[in-house]
């Protein structure tokens, strides 16, 4: 069964930014599932439409088989979240946070009350219960938020960039949470500008830039991707067909331009060694542009500008 | 479970919600309303109250003691709504309702009775005030429980209306401070429209407010200046509008979502 299917979503806001520009995207039940993009590609657009509390401009969106044009409270009874900042009440004790946002999914007191305290346990939160929520550090805030996600035990939970200013351990023992929250069962799927947390974590991933999807694979098919570099060697006679090279795949553009995939920690030299034997000299070469490259490129600067200043 | 239990449950949660916080700050909630209207009560009933001697058949604080009463239920159920609803939406939180399956008809009837509980508590605390300085009887007790739930109810969603339009702390007092209190002072509180010329008692009945205090004032001392089947009739009508005008700025997520 998909948990999620999204179908031509697309965002203008009133200012006329188009956030998403009809995106498609379907995730698997039981899936760990990466959107991964920079900031300002419309991840938290696309989760604020998911949860509702964005207006798409167009396109439909299935959660468990429940449509959300027509089955707004089934839908919604499926998703928890986690939003990429604080929202809760700051005046609010920790755990009426928890057990309210359960009355609002119709769990009495009563029956929450146990639940709130096993996530607030499991997230270390317990010897917080009875304070302000304002008391807590940034790093508590967003546990607090992820127990809040919980309570109402959703098939699906959505974190929006939960790992962002978080200090390496913090995320790692949330990361560990998440994986077994997981391995239970519930389908996750975050947003993150760090490719390492969704290499770490996710199954699933698709890049979002500029409101479009530009890449879903399986973390490994696009960790392959990544770690492949393509060389584009300009020779100086001209061929007739495509020489044999031992260990690697070349292509012709035309005749006397190749095009040759090559794995980064793979030398080159063997190549040329080989090439010059059968007689063909390269003129040049030069990498080619790679799209998905270039923008975790792009993604890792931003990532830099990140922690030197705000966040968008 | 079934739906409907889930959404009462839902319902159940904002009005403890609503009510718990009205308690938790007492101070802002309960103590500024009890000593304005123990100075109403001295100043005007007691020492000036004296001099005036009686209006429309009734000793001066017996006359204003209603209208009072009234008045702390309108902007109490008002005021809670509106910094509550506004409150959540500048803190956010109020995402926390969005999110879930809560209907909107549930949220809605959740932060009206949390303005109506606060209406209705400050409105008994005031009375026991005036009874204090004057006898206050229930002449007629199913009037009385009519009027005071549909005032509440009326203030609680003019105060959410209130609340979706304001972006900034100041918008929320400028309904109260520029429309509902003058409008209270002309709605008869301490005089009878009796005593005002012709065009201006004319005016006068516009006001929904002087219905409101009439009837009050009718379900305690037996007397009205207005006719009391049209002031039903009249708050009946402005309750409805406003529900439906509030149901539908929640439903569209008007101020809320983007
Ligand atoms: N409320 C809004 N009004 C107008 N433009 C917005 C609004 N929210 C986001 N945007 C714009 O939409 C684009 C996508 O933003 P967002 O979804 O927050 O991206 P991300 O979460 O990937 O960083 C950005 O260009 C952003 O400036
Ligand atoms: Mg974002």
């Amino acid at each position: 069964m998909k948990a999620l299917s999204i179908r031509q979503l697309s965002k203008r806001y009133p200012n006329g930014v188009e956030a998403l520009k009809g995106i498609d995207l379907d995730v698997e039940e039981g899936d760990f599932f990466a959107l991964l993009g920079p900031n300002g590609a419309g991840k938290t657009t696309a989760i604020g439409i998911l949860t509702s509390l964005v207006n798409k401009t167009g396109g439909q969106i299935e959660v468990f088989g429940h449509n959300m044009d027509r089955e707004l409270e089934a839908a919604k009874a499926c998703i928890g979240v986690v939003p990429q900042e604080v929202n809760f009440n700051q005046f609010e004790k920790v755990c009426d946070i928890v057990v309210n946002q359960a009355g609002y999914y119709g769990i009495s007191r009563r029956q929450a009350l146990p639940r709130a305290e096993r996530y607030l346990k499991q997230l270390d939160l317990w010897e917080k219960r009875d304070s302000p929520s304002r008391n807590l550090s940034g790093g508590m805030k967003r546990r607090l938020m992820i127990a809040r996600a919980l309570v109402h035990e959703p098939r699906l939970l959505i974190l929006d960039e939960p790992t962002a200013g978080v200090d390496i351990e913090i995320r790692r023992s949330m990361w560990e949470f998440l994986r077994e929250i997981n391995a239970q069962g519930t389908t996750i799927i975050l947003t993150t500008h760090y490719l390492e947390e969704a290499e770490n974590l996710c199954r699933n991933i698709a890049i979002i830039d500029h409101g479009q999807i530009i890449e879903k694979a399986s973390t490994r098919r696009l960790l392959d991707k990544l770690s492949t570099e393509t060389f584009i060697l300009n020779l100086q006679t001209a061929l007739r067909e495509v020489p044999e090279v031992d260990g690697y795949q070349l292509n012709m553009v035309d005749e006397t331009c190749i095009e040759v995939e090559i794995h980064r920690d793979r030398s080159i030299n063997a190549l040329f060694q080989q090439l010059s034997d059968a007689g063909i000299q390269v003129a040049s070469m030069r990498n080619k542009v790679n799209r998905l490259e270039e923008l975790f490129v792009r993604m890792v600067h931003g990532g830099r500008n990140d922690r030197a200043g705000g966040e968008s | 479970m079934s739906r409907r239990r889930q959404n009462m449950v839902g319902l159940y949660t904002i009005v403890h919600k609503e009510l718990t916080r009205v308690l938790r700050i007492w101070i802002q909630t309960l103590v500024p309303p009890a000593i304005t209207m123990s100075l109403y009560f001295v100043i005007f009933g007691q020492l000036i109250g004296r001099r005036v001697g009686e209006m429309g058949g009734l000793d001066f604080m017996a006359w204003i003691a209603p209208g009072l009463i009234i008045m702390a239920v309108i902007q109490n159920s008002y005021g809670n709504v509106v910094s509550s609803f506004f409150g959540a939406k500048f803190g956010r939180h109020i995402e926390e309702m969005m999110v879930s399956p809560l209907p909107t008809s549930m949220i809605l009837a959740g932060y009206v009775i949390g303005g109506m509980g606060r209406g209705l508590l400050v409105g008994l605390l005031v009375a026991l005030i005036a009874s204090l300085f004057v006898p206050l009887q229930v002449a007629n007790p199913l009037v009385m429980a009519a009027v005071v739930l549909l005032t509440s109810a009326t203030f609680s969603l003019a105060g959410l209306i209130n609340a979706v339009f304001a972006k900034k702390f100041d918008d929320i007092s400028i309904i109260p401070t520029f429309i509902l209190t003058p409008l209270t002072y002309l709605g008869g509180v301490f005089y009878t429209v009796e005593l005002l010329p012709g065009p201006w008692r004319e005016l006068s009945l516009f006001n929904p407010i002087l219905y409101m205090v009439n009837l009050f004032r009718y379900s305690i001392f037996g007397v009205s200046d207005v006719r009391l089947d049209i002031a039903f009739v009249i708050i009946l009508a402005m309750l409805i509008v406003l529900y439906i005008l509030a149901f539908y700025l929640l439903k569209r997520g008007i101020g809320l979502r983007a």
